[in-house]
This record gives structure tokens, C-alpha cells and sequence, in this order.
């Protein structure tokens, strides 16, 4: 599905201000592969995600994506089958528009044409969706008025309505309340299933990496320091997976413990 | 008399409606304006004077006025420059095109020659011919008004809004926001162009310097308007625009009548405008205190009955 090789990215380049962000990064995702992505601030999770839907350009390396060469297309190319959900509420819907026309955008993907094809039908379509995050009656209500619980909910819903091939999520629920984030978190996993979709998802949330998905990466310093998933994955504890992060990066731990919460 | 009002206010709601969708609509500050509304009644007006039928005329106008509105568009995309500064580029390059559209002349008149103005009251002669232009110009306007709200109905007009409200929201779903860009502040100044081509035929020639301040006045229209009622609908946002450009001809009209009185000269409406819309803008900011101030009064009043109900329980 995703094969990343040799990735890397330096931001800057040339000034003092230099960073690599991602070095040298190879990675392969299977077909409905879930893989959760951890790692402290700074280890390049973010960027990684950047680098695969395409906001920046890559520094070198290869981006293969479904069979095609995406490493230099256009990222609202790339969205029409990388679904991508922010950490920021904000960011997946537009707040002056109702819900039924953000819903008409996301129905299809791609450039629009001239054809008005919202119709009672597709109201009736849109309710019965609505109907598990219970907005079923607010479709002609501007997306402002709605909390950023009900905003994430209905870009996840926009998000998989388009049928992608595979959705990042980046860290979608961290900026909800834990009864909200724990309602996102359960329509994603459904909507993971019922669509058999490929998933990658950054969560600081170590338990909740181990519990969820089939695959775990840690990335550390711009690299993916560990690779776990199956049987291996299923025997991982808290306490081992830090013991494994201590051992590979052989650092202080003091400050990183603090960022990667137990849950 | 104040039949005049409404057709210069309907001329001028084309152009609203077209800062409308640039300012409002697609969140693109678009000085263009500036110069489009010129090149448009300079394109109108040699047209016609060159035989052309009026309605190519004005066809002609409103497409001189999208090129000028893409061309702004694509050096803000391609250039990565913002919005303003694109504008302010095509807005000054329109300058010396519209010069030359006018043959090297400052100003061309429209003298012996058919316009739509000297039409309107041959077709309709029940009327005087004051009411003959005042309903063929509404014509016009409620026309392109129809066609704008079905277009921004539309799955296309739909994702524009979009844009203007959330850029990445757009990129997120397969769209190109340049595309967007392009087609809408192209829509925007063919808009503002037909309304140059209109205005050049009302007023009877066309300047090359009848642009200057144009976008602070569509912009004061739109605010004046927007003092009327609140809306999200495009077909009530299009409305306000019509009756913002109206409500703000009669303001100038009565200030040129009886402006004299406190000493005020069309030289200065310039500076009045400006001032209106610096005036707006602060009411509107003083109304969205005011109502926050509102909800904490009723919050604070709502918490001390809840506590005296409580003392109440107690006892």
C-alpha cells in the first residue's frame, strides 16, 4: 500500500538553523495495516505525516503510494486517496458553511463541476450518517456553532464518507475532552473496520498504542527506532516498551517519561 | 430624481456583488477592483463606440474583467505573494491597458451613439423614461443576482465557500485551491467590469481614472448593507449587497445635495467614505462586545437566582 524508501528531510538547509527532521526513513505499510506511530515532541512523527500527504516536499528518498510514484505530486492529488485528519478541530471543516454543505464538499472528491447534488436524498443520506454523533437534526446549522468533539466526529465522518485509501490520523483526539476523545476514538476504530481501511496514527498514549491497530512503530531523533506488530505487539507492556526505548536509545528518560503518558 | 439613486445604486450593486465574492466569499482582499471597473467600462464603451451591439459590450466587458481577475490570481498562486500585493500588481499594470483600450485618451465620450440608457426608454415607452432605465437596469441586476446565487448552490460555488472559510479543508478533499482561485476572483471582476461597462453607458463616457477608490466604496456598500440583517444564505448575502449599494449612492446623493450646508464638497467623499467604513467596522466590533457583555449579565443574573434557589432549599 505505502512504501516509503530513504526518506529523508532537512529543514533550513544551509543556515544555521538546520534540522533534520527525518533521517533516512524506509517503511512499509500493508493493506489494512493500523499502525500506531509513538514517540516523544521533536522525533519527526509530525513531519513524517507532512512528508506522506504531501504538505512539504521531501528532501530525498521516494514516496510509492498504491503502486504509484507520489513523491513529487501535488498534495490535494495525494488527498484524493490519503484522508487526513489534524489534531486541531478546526482544520477539517469549514465553520461558515452548514453541515450539509460540508458534507456535499467531502461527498465526492475531486475538482466540482456545476451540478447542484444536494438534494433530499442526500439530506436523508447525510442524516442517517449523522444519526451515531448525533447531529441528525443540525444539518442546516453553520459547523462554528458545533464543540470541537462534534467538529472532530464530523471530519472523521467527511474524512471516510470519500472512501480513501488510507487515513493519517494526527493525534485526532488529544485536543477533545477524555468522554469526547473516547467517542472519536471508538468511531474510528469502527469506521477502520467497517471500511477495511489502511491506518496511521500518532498517539501519545503508549496503552492505547498497545492496545490498538496491528502494528507499533517509536520514532525517535527523525528515525524509526522500533517495529513491532502481531504476536510480538499483542505480548507488549508499558513497562516493556519503555524498557526497549531506554535500551535502543541508551538516554535519560527523566524528560521523555513525562510526554509519553501512561494512559 | 431619486429614480437617478436607484439605477447608480444598482450599476454599483454589480460591483458589490463582485467585492462580495472576493472579500466575503473566497476571503481574498482583491485590489483589483481598482482597475478592472475601468478596463470594463473602457471595453464597453469602444465597443460600442465602434458599432458593436450592447449586449456583446457589456459580454465583452465582463471578460476583459475575468482575465484581469485571473491574472491577479495567478501571480498570487504561482509567486506565493499575498492576495493584496497580486492586486495591487494587476491593478496598476490595468492602468496603462486601460489607457490604451481608450486609444491613448484619458477619457472617451459616449456622445450619438446607442447605449443600453438610450435603448431602455425606446423599449419601454409606458414609462418615463427615468422609470425605463430604472427597471431595465434591476433587470439586469436581479439577472446576474439569480445566476450567482444557482452558482454558488452548486458543488463547485459550494467548495469556494469552502476555501474562504478553511483553505486545508479544501486541499483535504482533491481540490485544487488554485483553481478556485483563479475561476472565483476571476468571477469577482468580470462582475466588477460589467458594472464599469454599465456605468460608462449611464454616465455617458468612460475614464481612465474612474476606478481610483472604487474598492473602498464597494466596501462601504457591503458594510452599510451588512447593518441590515444577519444571514449565511447566499441568496440573502447578494441581497444585502444590492441594498448596501443602494442605501450608500443615497448617502452620497443626499451629501452632494446638502452637503453644502455644513460645507462638505465631493471632494471630500472621499474621506467620508473612508470614514464610514472605519465607522462600521467599529460598530460592529462595539456590537459583538455588547452582545458578549449581554450573555455575562444574563450568566452572572442566572448563577444568583440558582444560588438563591439553593438558599431557599436550605431553609
Amino acid at each position: 500500500m505505502l512504501d516509503i524508501t530513504n526518506m529523508t528531510k532537512v529543514f533550513y538547509p544551509g543556515t544555521v538553523n538546520e534540522k533534520m527532521a527525518i533521517d533516512d526513513v524506509s517503511l512499509h505499510v500493508n493493506k489494512e495495516d493500523v499502525v500506531c506511530v509513538v514517540g516523544s515532541n521533536g522525533s519527526g512523527k509530525s513531519t513524517l505525516f507532512n512528508l506522506v500527504s504531501g504538505t512539504y516536499p521531501l528532501t530525498s528518498g521516494k514516496i510509492i503510494f498504491d503502486g504509484t510514484d507520489v513523491t513529487n505530486s501535488a498534495e490535494y492529488k495525494r488527498a484524493m486517496t490519503i484522508g487526513r485528519i489534524f489534531q486541531d478541530p478546526t482544520k477539517g471543516t469549514a465553520a461558515n458553511m452548514s453541515i450539509e454543505d460540508n458534507m456535499i464538499t467531502a461527498a465526492t472528491k475531486g475538482m466540482k463541476g456545476l451540478r447542484i447534488s444536494l438534494n433530499n436524498e442526500k439530506r436523508e443520506m447525510f442524516r442517517r450518517l449523522l444519526e451515531p454523533i448525533g447531529l441528525q437534526d443540525r444539518l442546516k446549522d453553520n459547523v462554528g456553532l458545533l464543540s470541537g468533539g462534534q467538529r472532530q466526529a464530523l471530519t472523521l465522518l467527511m474524512t471516510v464518507m470519500s472512501k480513501p485509501k488510507m487515513v493519517l490520523l494526527d493525534e485526532h483526539t488529544a485536543a477533545l475532552d477524555p468522554r469526547n476523545a473516547q467517542i472519536v476514538m471508538d468511531l474510528t476504530e469502527r469506521y477502520i473496520k467497517e471500511y477495511k481501511l489502511t491506518a496511521l496514527m500518532v498517539t501519545h498514549n503508549m496503552q492505547f498504542a498497545i492496545d490498538f491497530g496491528t502494528r507499533l512503530i517509536m520514532m525517535d531523533e527523525g528515525n524509526i527506532i522500533l517495529d513491532v506488530s502481531g504476536e510480538e505487539k499483542s505480548k507488549l507492556t508499558v513497562n516493556k516498551l519503555v524498557r526497549l526505548f531506554k535500551s535502543l536509545r541508551n538516554k535519560t528518560f527523566d524528560s521523555d517519561q513525562g510526554l509519553l503518558t501512561k494512559g | 430624481m431619486l429614480e437617478g439613486i436607484f439605477v447608480d445604486g444598482l450599476v454599483f450593486s454589480l460591483m458589490v456583488i463582485g467585492i462580495l465574492i472576493s472579500y466575503r466569499i473566497l476571503d481574498f482582499a482583491d485590489l483589483t477592483c481598482d482597475g478592472s471597473v475601468a478596463t470594463g467600462a473602457a471595453v464597453a464603451t469602444m465597443a460600442i463606440v465602434n458599432g458593436l451591439p450592447i449586449a456583446l459590450a457589456l459580454l465583452l466587458s465582463f471578460i476583459a474583467g475575468v482575465l484581469a481577475g485571473m491574472v491577479t490570481a495567478a501571480i498570487h498562486n504561482k509567486l506565493k505573494i499575498p492576495g493584496l500585493l497580486a492586486g495591487i500588481l494587476t491593478m496598476t499594470m490595468l492602468y496603462s491597458i486601460n489607457l490604451r483600450i481608450l486609444g491613448n485618451k484619458a477619457n472617451v465620450p459616449l456622445l450619438r451613439v446607442e447605449t443600453i440608457y438610450t435603448k431602455l426608454p425606446q423599449f419601454f415607452t409606458v414609462f418615463s423614461p427615468e422609470w425605463a432605465s430604472l427597471i431595465g437596469t434591476l433587470l439586469v441586476v436581479l439577472f446576474v443576482k439569480v445566476l450567482i446565487d444557482i452558482f454558488f448552490r452548486t458543488d463547485l460555488g459550494v467548495s469556494m465557500g469552502a476555501m474562504g472559510g478553511n483553505e486545508q479543508m479544501v486541499i483535504s478533499q482533491g481540490i485544487n485551491p488554485e483553481a478556485l482561485k483563479l475561476m472565483g476572483i476571476g468571477l469577482s471582476n468580470g462582475l466588477i467590469a460589467l458594472s464599469g461597462g454599465m456605468l460608462a453607458q449611464y454616465q455617458g463616457f468612460a475614464d481612465a481614472n474612474l476606478g481610483q477608490g472604487m474598492i473602498v466604496q464597494g466596501l462601504a456598500a457591503i458594510m452599510l448593507g451588512e447593518f441590515l440583517f444577519s444571514t449565511n444564505r447566499i441568496s440573502l448575502l447578494t441581497l444585502r449587497a444590492i441594498f448596501g449599494a443602494i442605501m450608500y449612492k443615497a448617502l452620497m446623493f443626499f451629501g452632494r445635495k446638502y452637503g453644502y450646508l455644513i460645507h462638505i464638497t465631493p471632494n471630500d467623499f472621499k474621506m467620508l467614505t473612508g470614514i464610514l467604513v472605519i465607522v462600521s467596522l467599529f460598530i460592529a466590533q462595539g456590537r459583538s462586545l455588547a452582545s458578549s457583555k449581554g450573555a455575562k449579565k444574563k450568566a452572572i443574573a442566572r448563577s444568583i437566582a440558582r444560588h438563591e434557589a439553593t438558599l431557599k432549599e436550605e431553609n
